[in-house]
């Protein structure tokens, strides 16, 4: 169970969240935000029930419907609203934009444009950990709609083959852009699916974020355990549009409500009150903080200033000698800041494929019987 | 110097870097157990282990993606494609993500990976089998493209490309692998972006790289000589970045260029050099620039479609005679 202090925790990060993209939706319409810009509004309680199970050193990554990741990992919420503001001061200084969020520092490895691409990467990164004998899990999140990209199937029989250390996480939110997934699926529920691989498929209520939480949990240690990786999905809403662009015409105003009446945030507010953990008004404070936060870091945007004509040619290609850019330290000033250094000289004892008689086909078994 | 096949020297570049430094590993179809589908990783299971020599399944895309993550996490993944005909499955993380991590990560993440395997016809293998496709690579910032020709070149430029802190497409073909040529003993690391004079001449400057530099211009330099026409032949090596300097030395000296390619003219890696040569030697210039290319059609499979299909000894001379206006 968590602590009262891990309930806290999440319902400050799910306000954040809350407030980050709600502040971000309205500087889409001040045009101070373009392009392509999708809300996690609704979805909150899957990445922060998620994040409270890990450990800082997990990997963490997922598709363009990014801000929320990496800001509940600790990034720093003026720095990813410049980034939105394609402005200097941002992770990417403005390369990357709202799609293509990138903190290393907090362990976060990148929003993913193009739908499902992130899937094999995860199974990459899961890959050199076990390389490396390491115990760290990648985390690798991306909605329903991705279940039907062919890098899901051909990185999911790898993953288990090889009993890589990722935990795979469905953000179910019941819609592919306009599509309704159940009808473009012929199993629209994800998690079904995993036995096909032979690999662990659960379910949880992606609107419950002590759920969520626990769920994970249990996961991620049976993940780190060496049992290979695991397929979770969340069945969560995503209260707005699938962009800034996006009317959700397809679905009525009566499903929209009847989804809120469900808001993870509202739900744990709840338990927080029934447990008397805290007051309305303690409950509040914290909301208010978090506001404060968020207000900070679009002022910080808006001053930050447009990157240099200059960087058109930098970071494409690394040139010898030339060393990762860290952005705390270089937006901030920041002295603190941690940074992967991964070994160059160790031993692989890892043992992909033990010598042994090929297994042989089921199906072939019974005949051979 | 020892003479070695093609694909001996692309094994020992292999096993060179997979002794030197515990980060290499070879994934790919066929790689282990099976010593790779052209015999490049012949015996290197064994030395290495499972884990460093990964049979991956018939999963091109997943693959190539789970090497991106790899080389993401700090280590330099050799990712084998069987062809790069195959690869075309996995453009989407080859374009998509390794050339442009470093990017849209606004310089926070680097991607050394090497992508390679066959390019090109392979004898009697029909549309799918036969492409040259480094035009496609050259085309996206963020990747470098390697094509090399010779045994020692294949060796030093791979050993190169598995060092490079970038996502490197390097290019082979099937029927290089058993050309035999001298490789000097020891370490060889040959830099990336160099091109290399492979015969010297003053008359004209044939460029070219990959199988074209011995299946037809080498040899066609042999009967130009026998005409008096002295040939120098520039072998890229790298397609990108090219080597301007070299390819603008050899201008300035023969005023006449003819750019041989196995690949398609049309937006082929060659339209870019004679847009170089336009643009930045055009005073050095006695005719314009001519092309032998492959010719802008799907692969036949019969034997004599495939080969008029190709470059070949008299198109190229023909295109000699002509800048000499012969």
């Amino acid at each position: 169970m968590a602590s009262t202090q891990q309930m806290l925790t999440m319902y400050r990060k799910m306000l954040l969240a809350r407030r980050f993209e709600e502040k971000a939706g309205q500087a889409y319409g001040l045009k101070k935000i373009q392009g392509f810009c999708h809300l996690y509004i609704g979805q909150e309680a899957v990445v922060v029930g998620v994040n409270e199970a890990l450990r800082e050193s997990d990997w963490v990554m997922t598709g363009y419907r990014d801000h929320v990741h990496p800001l509940v990992r600790g990034a720093d919420a003026g720095m990813l609203m410049a980034e939105l503001y394609g402005r200097d001061g941002g992770y990417s200084k403005g390369k990357g934009g709202s799609m293509h969020f990138f903190d290393i520092e907090h362990g976060f490895y990148g929003g993913y444009g193009i739908v499902g691409g992130q899937i094999p990467l995860a199974a990459g990164m899961a890959f050199a950990s076990k390389y490396r004998n390491e115990d760290r899990v990648t985390v690798c999140s991306f909605g329903d709609a991705a279940a039907n990209q062919g890098a899901m199937h051909e990185t999911f029989n790898m993953a288990v083959k090889w009993k890589l250390p990722v935990l795979y996480i469905v953000e179910q939110n019941k819609y592919g852009m306009g599509t309704d997934i159940a009808r473009v699926s012929s199993v629209p529920d994800i998690h079904k699916r995993a036995p096909g691989w032979d690999m662990r498929g659960e379910a949880v209520d992606g609107m419950d974020v002590m759920a969520v939480y626990e769920k994970a949990k249990e996961l991620v240690e049976w993940i780190r355990a060496g049992n290979g990786p695991v397929l979770l999905e969340a069945y969560t809403y995503r209260f707005r549009g699938h962009s800034m662009s996006d009317a959700a015409t397809y679905r009525t105003k009566d499903e929209v409500e009847q989804e809120k009446q469900r808001d993870p945030i509202l739900k744990l507010r709840k338990q927080l009150l029934d447990k008397k953990a805290a007051t309305e008004a303690e409950l509040d404070a914290i909301d208010d903080e978090e506001k404060a936060v968020v207000e900070k870091a679009l002022a910080f945007a808006d001053a930050s200033p447009l990157p240099p004509d200059s960087d058109i040619w930098t970071h494409g290609l690394v040139e010898e000698g030339e060393a990762d850019v860290k952005p705390r330290e270089r937006v901030l000033g920041a002295t603190d800041v941690k940074w992967p250094a991964f070994p160059t000289d160790f031993k692989v004892t890892w043992d992909l494929e033990p010598k042994g008689p090929p297994a042989t086909p089921s199906t072939a078994k019974k005949g051979a019987a | 110097m020892a003479e070695l096949a093609y694909r001996e020297a692309l094994n020992q570049a292999l096993a060179e870097e997979m002794a030197r430094d515990p980060r290499v590993f070879l994934m790919g179809e066929e790689v282990a157990r099976y010593d790779g589908a052209y015999k490049v990783s012949k015996g290197l299971l064994d030395k290495f282990g499972s884990a460093r020599v990964v049979d991956a399944p018939i999963s091109e895309l997943g693959f190539g993606g789970l090497g991106v993550g790899a080389a993401m996490a700090g280590l330099r993944p050799v990712i084998e494609m069987m062809t790069w005909n195959f690869a075309i499955l996995a453009m989407d993380q080859i374009v998509n993500s390794a050339a442009k991590l470093r990017h849209m990560s606004g310089g926070q993440l680097r991607c050394p990976i090497v992508f390679r395997g066959p390019n090109g016809a392979g004898g009697r293998l029909s549309s799918q089998h036969s492409q040259a496709l480094e035009a496609n690579y050259a085309h996206f910032p963020g990747l470098k493209v390697i094509a090399p020709g010779t045994p020692a070149d294949a060796k030093g430029l791979l050993k190169a490309a598995i060092r490079d802190e970038n996502p490197v497409i390097f290019m082979e073909a099937e029927l290089l692998y058993g050309l035999k040529g001298e490789v000097p003993d020891g370490e060889l690391v040959i830099p990336i972006g160099k091109a290399d004079v492979k015969r010297e001449g003053s008359d004209v400057t044939i460029i070219t790289w990959s199988r074209m530099l011995t299946a037809c211009v080498l040899p066609a330099a042999e009967q130009l000589a026998a005409a008096g026409i002295n040939a120098e032949v520039i072998d890229l090596r790298t397609i990108k970045p090219m080597d301007e300097e070299a390819v603008a030395a050899s201008v300035k000296k023969t005023n006449r260029v003819v750019i041989v390619e196995e690949g398609w003219g049309y937006a082929g890696f060659g339209a870019h050099v004679a847009d170089f040569i336009h643009r930045e030697c055009f005073d050095d210039l006695d005719a314009p620039v001519a092309r032998v290319t492959g010719l802008d059609v799907n692969m036949a499979y019969a034997e004599n479609l495939e080969r008029l299909i190709q470059p070949s000894v008299p198109r190229i001379v023909e295109a000699v005679n002509q800048v000499l206006y012969r």
